[in-house]
């Protein structure tokens, strides 16, 4: 592991956890947000048959760098009417939400923030900070736009993270474990060992499984993208209804945070439904590092296969926001009460059933 | 119970099909044109701006008075006689100085009006479509291949020659008045009388 490396590189105990906790910050949502931000005007303007950024270095792969001189030089406006305290505080609040996630990520089998047994729970709670920070925001602003933003948001979380953990809990029905890391370990070798094809049993429970982990993954991405706010359910930003929802009087640094959030949040929420269902770090067919014996290859080439499952489901976010029109809100609640919650409810049944006998 | 599942088999099939029509999308060729550096391709007969050929213009005004907006704004000198001022590409001979050929771009309505009078066909529409201005006076663009200080000489040249003329002119009359005033001393009263009758 990571840290009993630089544990023992160091001999401190602070500076390795020190080191440990800021690599994820540093090595890879910085880089990742400036990378999503400019896949996502490129996948958008692909799609719209455009050609996006084009002006900034080759074919504007620097964009974003520049957008955030821009947001960094620009004048950090707190209007008057609005609560100082809470609403500077709202978005470290909702950045510390999304970053406190890759705590329980495992990037690879070497790299995982830190073991906690009950990684998947820990992460749903801990996101729903990111829900306070969003209303406190909202709330602070004073603008009834945000304010409508934040109580969407609110509720649109709130309900889509029901579906979230009956679906979490079919999975530890089936494996026994919450922990991440041990999730992915238990999906290693082949491609057939991952959950959405029935795990890394054999036998006839494998194959009642696959349909079943077919329709609790399609549940569980979809309340996953509406927890993210992401487009046919961004209704809290609705930018044809409210302006930009709950960051609308945010400016320079602080709009920035929120943007690095939700860029945060949606690797996250991939790297979760990648590391439930598609075997997280694990490489579909084993690792060139063991058949050239190289031990040290294995670690990176499990790095490059999780980012790249991460960045898949992060370009299918992407792409539905650009084929889907944005729920209505009763659209929205009732997607979630009356087809989520039932469907994943017998999902949890029926894997129970599966299991006990 | 049908209808649920009939609603959820919908949902589903409809997203997918709309996602393989997004996916499509992604490779079709994008439509934009790099602008600055790569220009559409404008219509043959395109109206833009207006380009005078100046060693062609004969000075007729002909294109000013088919303005419908008054943006053409010419002056025009006499040329000395023995000054030459050559001929045009299609045999027309210049004799006069165009001191001034204003074209205000802010007031021009492009609609080419102007070009079909030109017995010379020097004036013009270009393909140039990029001269947005900060100050409105700089759309007035002078065609009129004169310095300044030519401007001048030739319209001192012309007054000097004018007033020759009016003092040569004047001499000739005053000189033709006085033959005719001595002509004329005889038959005053008959003339006096002519009036007369007409008055009557």
């Amino acid at each position: 592991m990571m840290y009993d490396w630089l544990y023992q590189f160091t001999g401190s105990s602070i500076l390795a956890m020190f080191i440990v906790s800021l690599l994820p910050l540093f090595v890879f949502i910085l880089p990742f947000a400036l990378f999503a931000v400019l896949m996502e005007r490129k996948v958008s303007a692909h799609m719209q048959d455009r050609l996006g950024p084009m002006r900034v270095g080759y074919h504007g792969i620097l964009q974003t760098v520049a957008d955030i001189i821009k947001l960094l030089q620009k004048e950090d406006i707190v209007a008057a009417a609005t609560d100082k305290n809470l609403f500077n505080l709202a978005p470290v609040l909702v950045f510390i939400g999304s970053y406190a996630a890759f705590a329980a990520i495992p990037f690879s089998g070497v790299f995982i923030g830190s073991q906690i047994e009950l990684g998947l729970i820990y992460i749903v709670a801990v996101t729903g900070l990111v829900v306070a920070g969003i209303l406190m925001a909202g709330w602070a602003s004073n603008n009834k736009y945000s304010l409508l933003g934040a109580m969407r948001a609110a509720a649109q979380i709130i309900s889509y993270e029901i579906p979230t953990l009956l679906i979490i809990l079919t999975i530890i029905m089936i494996t026994g474990t919450v922990s991440l890391y041990t999730l992915s370990e238990m999906q290693t070798a082949y491609f057939w060992n991952w959950l959405i094809l029935g795990g890394p049993e054999t036998g006839i429970q494998k194959i009642l499984f696959i349909p079943l982990m077919m329709a609790g993954f399609l549940i569980i991405y979809i309340s996953t993208l509406a927890e993210v706010n992401r487009t046919p359910f961004d209704i809290p930003e609705a930018e044809s209804e409210l302006v930009s929802g709950y960051h609308t009087e945010y400016s320079g640094m602080k709009f920035a945070m929120f943007f690095l959030a939700e860029y945060a949040n949606m690797f996250a929420v991939s790297a979760i439904v990648s590391a439930i269902f598609f075997g997280g770090y694990q490489s579909p067919f084993g690792y060139l590092g063991s058949a050239l014996n190289l031990p040290w290859l294995i670690p990176i080439e499990q790095f490059s296969w999780f980012t790249a499952k991460g960045l898949f489901f992060i370009f299918v976010q992407m792409w539905l926001r650009w084929t889907l029109p944005r729920f209505r809100v009763d659209q929205l609640m009732e997607f979630c009460w009356k087809y989520l919650i039932p469907m994943a409810f017998v999902i949890l049944l029926l894997v129970g059933l599966i299991t006990v006998l | 119970m049908k209808d649920y599942f009939l609603k959820l088999w919908i949902g589903l099939t409809t997203i997918l099909i709309g996602m393989k029509v997004t996916f499509r999308h992604l490779f079709v060729p994008a439509v934009t044109i790099q602008y600055p550096s790569v220009k559409p391709e404008l219509p043959e007969r395109e109206r833009n701006r207006l380009y005078v050929n100046m060693d062609d213009c004969i000075g007729c005004d002909q294109c000013a008075r088919a303005c419908p907006v008054n943006c053409i704004e010419i002056e025009t000198v006499k040329s000395l006689p023995t000054e030459d001022l050559g001929k045009t590409t299609n045999g027309k001979k210049k004799v006069l100085w165009v001191t001034t050929f204003n074209i205000d771009f802010a007031k021009c309505c492009y609609c080419e009006l102007c070009v079909f009078p030109c017995p010379t066909e020097c004036i013009y529409m270009t393909d140039v479509y990029e001269f947005s201005e900060f100050e409105r006076e700089s759309l007035v663009l002078d065609f009129a291949t004169l310095t300044h200080p030519e401007r001048l000489e030739k319209k001192k040249n012309f007054e000097v020659l004018q007033t020759q003329k009016e003092k040569e002119k004047a001499a000739v009359a005053k000189k033709a008045a006085e033959e005719k005033t001595a002509a004329q001393v005889k038959p005053v009263e008959p003339k006096q009388d002519s009036k007369e009758e007409n008055k009557q």
